[in-house]
């Protein structure tokens, strides 16, 4: 059962700061995964106070709050319009509208939880997060950063313009995913494909071959042909590992299928057989 | 420590530690609706609505209503008659242990969704878990519950 001896609702992100700097100090998210654990935790700080619970949004980037919920995200119009649909796809399968009200994006980006929905379609956009002492990191340099007592401020998303497709694969509706896979083709020519749920933590499959470049200007077919092409790729690249929801060798599969799935539904086709 | 918030309509004042769950206090308030069904944050059993929000009181810390709005059944008696004799006329509910985290979330839905069709209430109330059926009652029941609420809205528009 989660302890907690002191609850404090901080005034400033100086304060949390601090406050967080003791190794019993835990800062509260929306505390869905946290209560499931037997910590002791010494001081709860709780950001609820600081108004980081909305979603800003102008001509350049989406500025996230991280006490923002996986639901305010799911239902965010220019959020939904930027992914074309591809952030709500990310969330809905997320246990049910009340789980989705209580977890926060902050909590979600900062536990960076190997069975993250949120994390691997984050990783796919040209994604940051704004660290209260470590400043603006890429999401990719923060996903493979060790934990540490910092204060996540919010999550920041850059509109570069892209195509994107989000796809998970679930043993049963609403369980955490046997594999997910998000994408990205933007539209000057690059392209971010992640698969998450591996079930270690996301991770960007790299295009070394510079397979998926230009997919966008491709003609079907040949967006067709890149697709599989990098499929195969990053079942052959991307480590999977195996626990009771599957095994390496059914993830490695699966890797194949949805990246290839992914890539041509975000290259324009209704969906990818 | 203590907290003021507004249970089911009525400021209250209630003495809390800094890890009491919301559910627990909530029961220890007499409102008995709200059950512990799993422990996982998966099974929707006791769900609230905090500022008209559908949300997990399981998974709340108590110390985060403070000045906030909080409605469990207890205070929706007449609505949950009213959605209560559709359920029933359907044969939905067997045990009625998930009854009112499911009502709960009924309520949150027909106001956040405009007319919504089966695949959208599936997906709505998939957090809602009922061990004894398969939820064709239910969908059922709300499918006619909708309408009923719809006519009588449009009864009124005339």
């Amino acid at each position: 059962m989660l302890k907690i001896r002191e609850y404090v609702k901080v005034k400033d992100l100086e304060e949390a700061y601090q406050l967080n700097q003791k190794r019993s100090a835990c800062v509260l998210g929306g505390m869905v995964w946290l209560k499931m654990g037997s910590r002791n935790v010494g001081t709860a700080i709780d950001l609820s106070g600081l108004g980081l619970d909305t979603i800003e949004e102008n001509e350049e980037e989406f500025r996230i709050g991280a006490m923002v919920s996986l639901r305010d995200l799911e239902t965010h119009k220019g959020l939904e319009e930027y992914t074309r649909g591809a952030m709500k796809e990310s969330l809905r399968h997320i246990v049910g509208v009340q789980f989705r009200n209580c977890a926060t994006a902050g909590g979600s980006i900062f536990g960076r939880f190997g069975f993250s929905d949120v994390l691997t379609m984050f990783l796919a956009m040209d994604s940051y997060v704004e660290l209260y002492k470590g400043g603006i990191l890429p999401m990719e340099e923060f996903a493979g950063m060790k934990r540490d007592r910092d204060i996540l401020v919010r999550i920041l998303v850059k509109k570069r313009p892209a195509s994107m497709a989000y796809i998970s694969q679930r043993n049963s509706s609403t369980d955490f995913p046997v594999l997910a896979c998000g994408v990205s083709l933007f539209e000057d020519g690059g392209a971010k494909v992640t698969l998450g749920a591996r079930p270690g933590k996301a991770v960007l499959v790299k295009d070394e071959e510079k397979l998926l470049k230009d997919f966008l200007k491709k003609d079907p077919d040949r967006q067709k042909e890149a697709a599989e092409a990098f499929a195969a790729y990053a079942r052959e690249h991307v480590r999977t590992g195996s626990n009771m929801r599957g095994s390496a060798r059914y993830r490695s599969h699966l890797a194949e299928v949805l990246v290839r799935r992914a890539l041509i539904q975000a290259g324009g086709r209704e969906n990818g057989n | 420590m203590e907290i003021k918030f507004w249970l089911n309509g009525r400021k209250i004042q209630a003495e809390i530690q800094a890890d009491t769950l919301l559910l627990d206090l909530l029961r220890e308030k007499g409102c008995y609706s709200v059950k512990r069904g799993c422990e996982t944050a998966n099974c929707g059993l006791c769900t609230v609505l905090l500022e008209d929000k559908p949300v997990l009181s399981c998974s709340t810390l108590a110390a985060r209503v403070e000045e906030k709005h909080v409605v469990t059944l207890e205070g929706l008696q007449e609505k949950a008659e009213e959605l209560g004799g559709f359920l029933a006329r359907e044969g939905a509910e067997q045990c009625g242990f998930c009854n009112p985290g499911f009502m709960m979330n009924i309520f949150a839905m027909e106001k956040e969704l405009k007319d919504p069709g089966e695949e959208e209430i599936q997906e709505y109330l998939a957090g809602n878990l009922c061990r004894c059926s398969g939820f064709m009652g239910q969908t059922r029941s709300i499918l006619k519950y909708l309408e009923y609420k719809k006519k009588l809205r449009e009864g009124e528009g005339r």
